[in-house]
Protein backbone atom coordinates (compact mmCIF):
# COMPACT_ATOMS: atom_id res chain seq x y z
CA UNK A 1 0.00 0.00 0.00
CA UNK A 2 1.27 3.34 -0.82
CA UNK A 3 0.18 6.62 0.38
CA UNK A 4 -0.06 10.48 -1.64
CA UNK A 5 2.59 10.57 -4.21
CA UNK A 6 5.44 13.07 -3.90
CA UNK A 7 4.17 14.20 -0.89
CA UNK A 8 7.40 12.87 0.94
CA UNK A 9 9.98 15.56 2.37
CA UNK A 10 12.95 13.12 1.95
CA UNK A 11 15.85 14.44 1.14
CA UNK A 12 19.23 12.83 -0.26
CA UNK A 13 22.43 14.34 -0.30
CA UNK A 14 24.94 11.52 -1.93
CA UNK A 15 27.86 13.69 -1.77
CA UNK A 16 28.31 12.40 2.12
CA UNK A 17 27.32 8.98 1.81
CA UNK A 18 29.56 6.75 2.59
CA UNK A 19 27.25 3.59 1.38
CA UNK A 20 27.23 2.25 5.44
CA UNK A 21 23.89 0.57 4.66
CA UNK A 22 22.44 1.95 7.55
CA UNK A 23 19.24 4.05 5.91
CA UNK A 24 18.31 0.19 4.46
CA UNK A 25 18.68 -1.76 7.56
CA UNK A 26 16.26 0.94 9.38
CA UNK A 27 13.71 1.86 6.68
CA UNK A 28 10.52 0.14 7.52
CA UNK A 29 9.26 0.33 3.54
CA UNK A 30 12.12 -0.77 1.66
CA UNK A 31 13.08 3.08 0.38
CA UNK A 32 16.35 2.98 0.08
CA UNK A 33 19.09 0.19 -1.75
CA UNK A 34 22.90 0.20 -2.34
CA UNK A 35 23.92 0.89 -5.54
CA UNK A 36 27.74 1.05 -6.63
CA UNK A 37 28.70 1.41 -2.64
CA UNK A 38 26.35 4.15 -2.16
CA UNK A 39 22.64 4.75 -1.64
CA UNK A 40 19.86 5.14 -3.28
CA UNK A 41 16.71 5.97 -3.38
CA UNK A 42 14.43 3.40 -4.97
CA UNK A 43 10.74 4.67 -4.33
CA UNK A 44 10.22 7.83 -2.27
CA UNK A 45 6.01 7.65 -2.14
CA UNK A 46 6.85 4.57 0.09
CA UNK A 47 8.75 7.10 2.94
CA UNK A 48 6.35 7.43 5.78
CA UNK A 49 8.41 10.12 7.41
CA UNK A 50 9.25 8.27 10.32
CA UNK A 51 12.65 10.14 10.68
CA UNK A 52 14.28 6.20 11.24
CA UNK A 53 17.15 7.00 8.69
CA UNK A 54 17.90 10.55 9.25
CA UNK A 55 18.28 9.76 13.38
CA UNK A 56 21.02 6.65 11.92
CA UNK A 57 23.21 8.27 9.05
CA UNK A 58 26.07 9.58 10.80
CA UNK A 59 27.11 11.44 8.08
CA UNK A 60 23.81 13.94 7.73
CA UNK A 61 23.38 12.60 4.28
CA UNK A 62 19.30 12.63 4.71
CA UNK A 63 17.26 15.11 5.60
CA UNK A 64 13.09 14.85 6.06
CA UNK A 65 9.95 16.65 7.93
CA UNK A 66 9.94 13.94 10.70
CA UNK A 67 6.76 13.89 11.95
CA UNK A 68 3.17 11.59 12.71
CA UNK A 69 1.17 10.59 9.66
CA UNK A 70 -1.86 11.07 12.12
CA UNK A 71 -4.96 13.28 11.00
CA UNK A 72 -6.04 13.45 15.00
CA UNK A 73 -2.63 14.83 15.62
CA UNK A 74 -2.29 17.53 12.63
CA UNK A 75 -5.91 18.52 13.75
CA UNK A 76 -5.00 19.02 17.37
CA UNK A 77 -1.42 20.99 15.97
CA UNK A 78 -3.68 23.18 14.17
CA UNK A 79 -6.08 23.60 17.14
CA UNK A 80 -3.73 24.08 20.14
CA UNK A 81 -0.76 25.13 17.96
CA UNK A 82 2.57 23.21 18.55
CA UNK A 83 3.87 20.56 15.92
CA UNK A 84 1.73 17.73 15.53
CA UNK A 85 2.00 15.13 18.03
CA UNK A 86 0.29 11.88 18.97
CA UNK A 87 -1.56 12.57 22.17
CA UNK A 88 -0.39 8.78 23.02
CA UNK A 89 0.56 8.82 26.99
CA UNK A 90 0.00 6.62 30.13
CA UNK A 91 -1.67 9.92 31.04
CA UNK A 92 -4.10 10.32 28.93
CA UNK A 93 -7.18 8.44 30.32
CA UNK A 94 -9.77 9.06 27.42
CA UNK A 95 -8.15 6.09 25.77
CA UNK A 96 -8.49 7.91 21.94
CA UNK A 97 -5.66 7.94 20.14
CA UNK A 98 -3.08 5.27 19.39
CA UNK B 1 14.38 -24.88 32.77
CA UNK B 2 15.13 -25.59 36.54
CA UNK B 3 12.21 -24.00 38.88
CA UNK B 4 14.04 -20.97 40.31
CA UNK B 5 13.63 -19.40 43.79
CA UNK B 6 12.03 -16.27 43.88
CA UNK B 7 14.78 -13.88 45.53
CA UNK B 8 13.04 -11.43 48.31
CA UNK B 9 15.00 -8.63 47.17
CA UNK B 10 17.07 -5.77 49.23
CA UNK B 11 15.69 -3.01 48.16
CA UNK B 12 18.97 -1.04 47.85
CA UNK B 13 20.25 -4.39 46.04
CA UNK B 14 17.59 -5.12 44.18
CA UNK B 15 18.24 -1.22 42.65
CA UNK B 16 21.47 -1.74 41.93
CA UNK B 17 20.50 -5.49 39.81
CA UNK B 18 18.21 -3.15 38.23
CA UNK B 19 18.60 0.08 37.53
CA UNK B 20 22.19 0.48 39.06
CA UNK B 21 23.74 2.53 41.92
CA UNK B 22 22.27 5.81 41.14
CA UNK B 23 25.90 8.24 39.97
CA UNK B 24 25.50 11.43 40.75
CA UNK B 25 25.13 12.74 36.99
CA UNK B 26 21.42 10.80 37.30
CA UNK B 27 18.57 13.02 38.37
CA UNK B 28 16.73 11.68 41.31
CA UNK B 29 13.33 11.46 38.95
CA UNK B 30 15.82 8.25 37.11
CA UNK B 31 15.69 6.43 40.62
CA UNK B 32 12.08 6.95 40.98
CA UNK B 33 11.35 5.86 37.52
CA UNK B 34 13.21 2.47 38.22
CA UNK B 35 12.93 1.93 41.26
CA UNK B 36 13.23 -2.03 40.91
CA UNK B 37 11.84 -4.22 38.69
CA UNK B 38 11.43 -7.18 41.85
CA UNK B 39 8.40 -6.36 43.72
CA UNK B 40 9.19 -6.48 47.28
CA UNK B 41 7.09 -9.28 48.39
CA UNK B 42 6.76 -12.59 46.83
CA UNK B 43 2.79 -12.24 46.82
CA UNK B 44 2.90 -9.42 44.70
CA UNK B 45 5.19 -10.87 42.47
CA UNK B 46 3.07 -10.47 38.51
CA UNK B 47 2.73 -14.37 37.45
CA UNK B 48 5.24 -13.51 34.46
CA UNK B 49 8.23 -13.69 36.66
CA UNK B 50 8.81 -16.92 37.61
CA UNK B 51 12.24 -16.49 39.57
CA UNK B 52 15.23 -14.17 39.96
CA UNK B 53 18.90 -14.80 38.87
CA UNK B 54 22.04 -14.10 41.02
CA UNK B 55 24.36 -11.82 39.39
CA UNK B 56 27.40 -9.59 40.74
CA UNK B 57 25.32 -6.61 40.86
CA UNK B 58 22.28 -8.48 42.73
CA UNK B 59 19.08 -10.00 41.36
CA UNK B 60 17.24 -9.78 38.06
CA UNK B 61 13.77 -11.14 37.58
CA UNK B 62 13.84 -14.10 35.01
CA UNK B 63 10.61 -14.00 32.87
CA UNK B 64 8.33 -16.67 31.82
CA UNK B 65 7.86 -17.29 27.57
CA UNK B 66 4.62 -18.60 27.85
CA UNK B 67 1.62 -15.77 27.95
CA UNK B 68 -1.06 -17.50 29.77
CA UNK B 69 -4.92 -16.78 29.41
CA UNK B 70 -5.38 -13.75 31.73
CA UNK B 71 -2.33 -12.00 29.19
CA UNK B 72 -4.32 -12.30 26.09
CA UNK B 73 -7.72 -11.28 27.95
CA UNK B 74 -5.45 -7.94 29.25
CA UNK B 75 -4.83 -8.12 25.35
CA UNK B 76 -8.53 -7.87 24.56
CA UNK B 77 -8.75 -5.10 26.96
CA UNK B 78 -6.07 -3.35 25.26
CA UNK B 79 -6.97 -3.24 21.65
CA UNK B 80 -10.87 -2.10 22.99
CA UNK B 81 -10.47 0.07 25.45
CA UNK B 82 -8.92 2.89 27.89
CA UNK B 83 -6.79 -0.06 29.96
CA UNK B 84 -4.57 -0.14 27.52
CA UNK B 85 -3.06 3.42 28.96
CA UNK B 86 -1.95 1.87 32.18
CA UNK B 87 -0.49 -1.59 31.37
CA UNK B 88 3.06 -0.98 32.08
CA UNK B 89 5.99 -3.27 33.40
CA UNK B 90 8.65 -1.71 35.31
CA UNK B 91 11.66 -0.36 32.82
CA UNK B 92 14.54 -2.01 33.83
CA UNK B 93 16.88 -5.55 33.23
CA UNK B 94 14.89 -9.37 32.51
CA UNK B 95 16.58 -12.52 32.21
CA UNK B 96 15.11 -14.91 29.37
CA UNK B 97 15.99 -18.50 30.55
CA UNK B 98 19.92 -18.74 32.03
CA UNK B 99 21.72 -16.21 30.23
CA UNK B 100 25.09 -15.49 30.68
CA UNK B 101 27.97 -13.08 30.01
CA UNK B 102 27.74 -13.79 26.59
CA UNK B 103 24.08 -13.78 25.92
CA UNK B 104 22.23 -11.41 23.93
CA UNK B 105 20.76 -8.41 25.30
CA UNK B 106 17.32 -7.22 23.77
CA UNK B 107 15.87 -4.02 24.09
CA UNK B 108 12.07 -3.65 24.48
CA UNK B 109 9.76 -0.69 25.58
CA UNK B 110 7.36 -1.01 29.25
CA UNK B 111 3.94 -1.28 27.18
CA UNK B 112 3.05 -4.68 28.50
CA UNK B 113 1.91 -5.55 24.82
CA UNK B 114 4.83 -5.18 23.59
CA UNK B 115 6.78 -6.95 26.54
CA UNK B 116 4.69 -9.72 26.35
CA UNK B 117 4.96 -9.61 21.96
CA UNK B 118 8.94 -10.56 22.77
CA UNK B 119 8.86 -12.65 25.52
CA UNK B 120 6.73 -14.62 23.49
CA UNK B 121 9.19 -15.10 20.73
CA UNK B 122 12.33 -15.62 23.36
CA UNK B 123 11.04 -19.59 23.93
CA UNK B 124 14.26 -21.51 24.42
CA UNK B 125 16.55 -18.68 24.27
CA UNK B 126 18.98 -17.86 26.96
CA UNK B 127 18.89 -13.81 26.69
CA UNK B 128 18.49 -10.52 28.50
CA UNK B 129 15.63 -7.86 28.02
CA UNK B 130 16.28 -4.45 29.20
CA UNK B 131 13.33 -2.39 29.14
CA UNK B 132 13.25 1.31 28.43
CA UNK B 133 10.70 3.44 30.28
CA UNK B 134 8.36 4.30 27.58
CA UNK B 135 5.75 5.63 29.60
CA UNK B 136 3.72 2.40 28.48
CA UNK B 137 3.42 3.20 24.91
CA UNK B 138 4.57 0.61 22.24
CA UNK B 139 8.29 0.73 20.89
CA UNK B 140 7.18 2.34 17.28
CA UNK B 141 4.51 5.06 18.54
CA UNK B 142 7.33 5.41 21.76
CA UNK B 143 10.23 5.67 19.28
CA UNK B 144 8.21 8.60 17.39
CA UNK B 145 7.68 10.63 20.30
CA UNK B 146 11.73 9.95 21.74
CA UNK B 147 11.07 8.44 24.55
CA UNK B 148 12.32 5.16 23.01
CA UNK B 149 15.22 7.39 22.39
CA UNK B 150 18.37 7.88 22.43
CA UNK B 151 18.90 9.24 25.62
CA UNK B 152 16.28 6.60 27.64
CA UNK B 153 18.44 3.59 26.14
CA UNK B 154 22.29 5.19 27.13
CA UNK B 155 20.25 5.91 30.61
CA UNK B 156 19.42 2.59 30.93
CA UNK B 157 22.23 0.95 29.87
CA UNK B 158 24.12 3.18 32.30
CA UNK B 159 22.45 2.25 35.26
CA UNK B 160 21.83 -1.57 34.83
CA UNK B 161 25.53 -1.25 34.16
CA UNK B 162 25.23 -3.66 31.08
CA UNK B 163 28.57 -3.56 30.39
CA UNK B 164 29.08 -5.49 33.67
CA UNK B 165 26.79 -7.93 33.14
CA UNK B 166 27.64 -8.80 29.36
CA UNK B 167 31.53 -9.20 28.06
CA UNK B 168 30.48 -8.40 24.38
CA UNK B 169 28.96 -4.66 23.28
CA UNK B 170 26.03 -5.29 21.16
CA UNK B 171 22.70 -5.20 22.14
CA UNK B 172 19.64 -5.59 19.89
CA UNK B 173 16.96 -3.27 19.43
CA UNK B 174 13.62 -3.61 17.73
CA UNK B 175 14.13 -1.87 14.35
CA UNK B 176 10.67 0.25 14.65
CA UNK B 177 12.52 1.89 17.68
CA UNK B 178 14.84 3.18 14.79
CA UNK B 179 13.30 6.47 14.67
CA UNK B 180 14.05 7.47 18.50
CA UNK B 181 17.81 6.45 18.15
CA UNK B 182 20.94 7.53 16.75
CA UNK B 183 22.76 4.27 16.72
CA UNK B 184 26.12 6.17 15.90
CA UNK B 185 25.30 8.39 19.21
CA UNK B 186 24.60 5.05 21.54
CA UNK B 187 28.09 3.79 20.19
CA UNK B 188 29.57 7.13 21.30
CA UNK B 189 27.89 7.11 24.61
CA UNK B 190 28.22 3.76 25.70
CA UNK B 191 30.30 1.76 23.79
CA UNK B 192 27.33 -0.79 22.77
CA UNK B 193 27.00 -1.20 19.02
CA UNK B 194 23.45 -1.19 18.21
CA UNK B 195 22.09 -3.71 15.82
CA UNK B 196 18.33 -3.38 14.63
CA UNK B 197 16.48 -6.93 14.68
CA UNK B 198 13.82 -7.65 13.21
CA UNK B 199 10.41 -5.34 12.52
CA UNK B 200 8.00 -8.21 14.38
CA UNK B 201 9.91 -9.69 17.60
CA UNK B 202 8.60 -13.60 16.34
CA UNK B 203 11.54 -13.09 13.84
CA UNK B 204 13.97 -12.58 16.80
CA UNK B 205 15.24 -15.96 16.60
CA UNK B 206 15.68 -16.32 13.25
CA UNK B 207 17.55 -13.01 13.37
CA UNK B 208 19.88 -14.63 16.12
CA UNK B 209 20.10 -17.76 14.61
CA UNK B 210 21.10 -16.18 11.28
CA UNK B 211 23.96 -14.13 13.33
CA UNK B 212 22.14 -10.64 13.37
CA UNK B 213 20.67 -10.73 10.41
CA UNK B 214 17.25 -9.92 9.27
CA UNK B 215 16.05 -10.65 5.41
CA UNK B 216 14.14 -8.00 3.78
CA UNK B 217 10.36 -9.34 4.38
CA UNK B 218 11.59 -9.19 8.16
CA UNK B 219 13.02 -5.49 7.48
CA UNK B 220 10.18 -4.29 6.03
CA UNK B 221 6.50 -3.30 7.35
CA UNK B 222 2.88 -5.03 6.19
CA UNK B 223 -0.02 -3.59 7.20
CA UNK B 224 -2.61 -7.19 6.03
CA UNK B 225 -6.23 -7.35 7.12
CA UNK B 226 -6.18 -8.88 10.43
CA UNK B 227 -3.60 -5.73 11.49
CA UNK B 228 -6.31 -3.21 10.58
CA UNK B 229 -9.05 -5.36 11.80
CA UNK B 230 -7.79 -5.50 15.22
CA UNK B 231 -6.96 -1.44 15.02
CA UNK B 232 -10.87 -0.48 14.50
CA UNK B 233 -12.32 -1.02 17.71
CA UNK B 234 -10.30 1.89 18.58
CA UNK B 235 -11.42 3.93 15.67
CA UNK B 236 -15.61 3.23 16.32
CA UNK B 237 -15.10 3.73 19.75
CA UNK B 238 -14.15 7.31 19.87
CA UNK B 239 -16.04 7.91 16.92
CA UNK B 240 -19.08 6.75 18.93
CA UNK B 241 -18.02 8.23 22.46
CA UNK B 242 -16.88 11.62 20.87
CA UNK B 243 -19.13 12.13 18.14
CA UNK B 244 -22.35 9.87 18.27
CA UNK B 245 -24.54 10.73 21.25
CA UNK B 246 -24.13 14.80 20.04
CA UNK B 247 -25.32 14.06 16.44
CA UNK B 248 -28.04 11.76 18.02
CA UNK B 249 -29.07 14.40 20.24
CA UNK B 250 -29.70 16.97 17.39
CA UNK B 251 -31.11 14.62 15.24
CA UNK B 252 -33.99 13.83 18.18
CA UNK B 253 -33.72 17.77 18.20
CA UNK B 254 -34.69 18.44 15.14
CA UNK B 255 -37.10 16.08 14.51
CA UNK B 256 -38.63 16.08 17.85
CA UNK B 257 -39.27 20.03 17.54
CA UNK B 258 -42.90 21.69 16.67
CA UNK B 259 -44.09 24.88 17.31
CA UNK B 260 -46.17 22.85 19.71
CA UNK B 261 -42.74 22.51 21.97
CA UNK B 262 -40.68 18.75 21.79
CA UNK B 263 -42.98 15.94 20.59
CA UNK B 264 -41.53 12.45 21.12
CA UNK B 265 -43.10 10.25 18.73
CA UNK B 266 -41.68 12.76 15.92
CA UNK B 267 -38.44 12.86 17.23
CA UNK B 268 -38.18 8.83 17.20
CA UNK B 269 -39.89 7.56 14.13
CA UNK B 270 -38.58 10.88 11.82
CA UNK B 271 -35.07 10.64 13.84
CA UNK B 272 -34.51 7.09 13.95
CA UNK B 273 -33.33 6.76 10.20
CA UNK B 274 -31.07 9.57 10.66
CA UNK B 275 -29.46 8.05 13.67
CA UNK B 276 -29.28 4.56 11.86
CA UNK B 277 -27.52 6.35 8.68
CA UNK B 278 -24.83 7.71 11.10
CA UNK B 279 -24.01 4.92 12.99
CA UNK B 280 -23.60 3.55 9.66
CA UNK B 281 -21.49 6.68 8.71
CA UNK B 282 -19.31 5.98 11.12
CA UNK B 283 -18.80 1.83 10.53
CA UNK B 284 -18.40 2.85 6.87
CA UNK B 285 -15.43 5.13 7.79
CA UNK B 286 -13.62 3.22 10.66
CA UNK B 287 -14.38 -0.45 9.97
CA UNK B 288 -15.68 -0.96 6.60
CA UNK B 289 -12.63 1.65 4.89
CA UNK B 290 -9.84 -0.24 7.49
CA UNK B 291 -10.78 -3.62 6.42
CA UNK B 292 -10.98 -2.84 2.36
CA UNK B 293 -8.40 -0.36 3.06
CA UNK B 294 -6.11 -1.35 -0.52
CA UNK B 295 -9.02 -2.48 -2.71
CA UNK B 296 -11.15 0.92 -2.82
CA UNK B 297 -9.77 3.18 -5.18
CA UNK B 298 -7.75 6.69 -4.61
CA UNK B 299 -4.59 6.74 -2.14
CA UNK B 300 -6.29 9.83 -0.24
CA UNK B 301 -8.17 8.43 2.78
CA UNK B 302 -10.25 11.11 2.59
CA UNK B 303 -11.60 10.40 -0.79
CA UNK B 304 -11.48 6.55 0.10
CA UNK B 305 -13.73 7.00 3.37
CA UNK B 306 -15.85 9.48 1.11
CA UNK B 307 -16.46 6.89 -1.33
CA UNK B 308 -17.26 3.42 1.18
CA UNK B 309 -19.53 6.21 3.37
CA UNK B 310 -21.65 7.51 -0.31
CA UNK B 311 -22.23 3.38 -1.03
CA UNK B 312 -23.23 2.63 2.27
CA UNK B 313 -25.48 5.47 2.66
CA UNK B 314 -27.14 4.41 -0.90
CA UNK B 315 -27.40 0.90 0.62
CA UNK B 316 -29.08 1.94 3.42
CA UNK B 317 -31.54 4.15 2.11
CA UNK B 318 -33.04 1.96 -0.15
CA UNK B 319 -33.09 -0.15 2.85
CA UNK B 320 -34.88 2.97 4.75
CA UNK B 321 -37.15 3.77 1.27
CA UNK B 322 -38.77 -0.45 1.73
CA UNK B 323 -39.94 1.19 4.71
CA UNK B 324 -40.34 5.09 4.96
CA UNK B 325 -40.54 7.53 2.28
CA UNK B 326 -37.59 10.16 2.47
CA UNK B 327 -38.09 13.74 1.66
CA UNK B 328 -36.36 15.14 -1.23
CA UNK B 329 -34.40 17.76 0.97
CA UNK B 330 -33.43 14.74 3.08
CA UNK B 331 -32.19 13.20 0.75
CA UNK B 332 -30.01 15.70 -0.31
CA UNK B 333 -28.72 15.78 3.14
CA UNK B 334 -28.29 12.28 3.89
CA UNK B 335 -25.87 11.86 0.47
CA UNK B 336 -24.16 14.97 1.57
CA UNK B 337 -23.84 14.64 5.22
CA UNK B 338 -23.06 10.78 5.74
CA UNK B 339 -20.38 10.44 3.18
CA UNK B 340 -18.71 13.50 4.27
CA UNK B 341 -18.62 11.91 8.10
CA UNK B 342 -17.45 8.78 6.62
CA UNK B 343 -14.52 9.91 4.66
CA UNK B 344 -13.41 12.40 8.00
CA UNK B 345 -13.49 9.15 10.13
CA UNK B 346 -11.51 7.50 7.67
CA UNK B 347 -9.45 10.06 7.78
CA UNK B 348 -8.74 9.71 11.46
CA UNK B 349 -7.51 5.74 10.56
CA UNK B 350 -3.75 7.59 8.93
CA UNK B 351 -2.93 7.67 12.81
CA UNK B 352 -3.23 3.92 12.83
CA UNK B 353 -1.88 2.87 9.32
CA UNK B 354 1.88 1.93 9.05
CA UNK B 355 2.41 3.89 5.55
CA UNK B 356 1.15 7.23 6.16
CA UNK B 357 3.24 10.01 6.42
CA UNK B 358 2.57 13.66 8.07
CA UNK B 359 3.40 15.73 4.68
CA UNK B 360 0.73 13.51 3.19
CA UNK B 361 -1.66 13.90 6.36
CA UNK B 362 -1.20 17.87 5.90
CA UNK B 363 -2.14 17.85 2.27
CA UNK B 364 -5.11 16.06 2.82
CA UNK B 365 -6.92 17.71 5.58
CA UNK B 366 -5.42 21.24 3.71
CA UNK B 367 -8.36 20.51 1.19
CA UNK B 368 -10.75 18.13 3.06
CA UNK B 369 -11.45 20.35 6.16
CA UNK B 370 -12.41 23.37 4.47
CA UNK B 371 -14.98 20.70 2.84
CA UNK B 372 -15.45 19.26 6.02
CA UNK B 373 -16.62 22.76 7.63
CA UNK B 374 -18.88 23.91 3.94
CA UNK B 375 -20.58 20.50 3.72
CA UNK B 376 -21.57 20.52 7.76
CA UNK B 377 -22.96 24.38 7.05
CA UNK B 378 -24.87 23.12 4.21
CA UNK B 379 -26.45 20.19 5.79
CA UNK B 380 -27.40 22.62 8.38
CA UNK B 381 -29.68 24.57 6.06
CA UNK B 382 -30.97 21.60 4.31
CA UNK B 383 -31.80 20.61 7.59
CA UNK B 384 -33.47 24.12 8.15
CA UNK B 385 -35.33 24.25 5.02
CA UNK B 386 -36.94 20.58 5.95
CA UNK B 387 -37.96 22.15 9.04
CA UNK B 388 -39.13 25.31 7.74
CA UNK B 389 -41.11 23.70 5.06
CA UNK B 390 -42.40 20.82 7.25
CA UNK B 391 -44.40 23.86 9.22
CA UNK B 392 -45.45 25.53 6.72
CA UNK B 393 -43.34 28.46 6.57
CA UNK B 394 -41.43 27.94 3.20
Amino acid sequence: MKYLSNTASLEFFPGRCTGCGRCIEVCPHGVFALENKKAVILDKDQCMECGACVGNCAFGALKVDKGVGCAAAVINSIIIGGEPSCGCSGNNKKGDCC
Amino acid sequence: MAKLKFIKPDLQEATAACCGPTESTLQASDEASCKTCLPDREDYRPAWITGTIMTADGAIPVISTELTRSDYWEHVKCRTSAFRNNYIVNPGLYAVGAPGKNSYVLVSANYKLSFDALRKALKGLNVWVLVLDTKGINVWCAAGKGTFGTNELIRLISITKLDRLVDHRKIIVPQLGAPGISAHEVKKASGFKVCYGPVLAENIGAYIAAGYEATKEMRTVMFPLIDRLILTPMEINPAMKKYYPWYALMILAVFGLQPGGIVFKDALVGGLPFILLGLVSVLAGALVTPALLPFIPFRSFAVKGWITGILCVFLSAKFIAMIGHLNTVLLFFSYLFFPLASSYVALQFTGATTFTGMSGVKKELKISIPLYILGALVSLVLLLVYKLSEWRIL
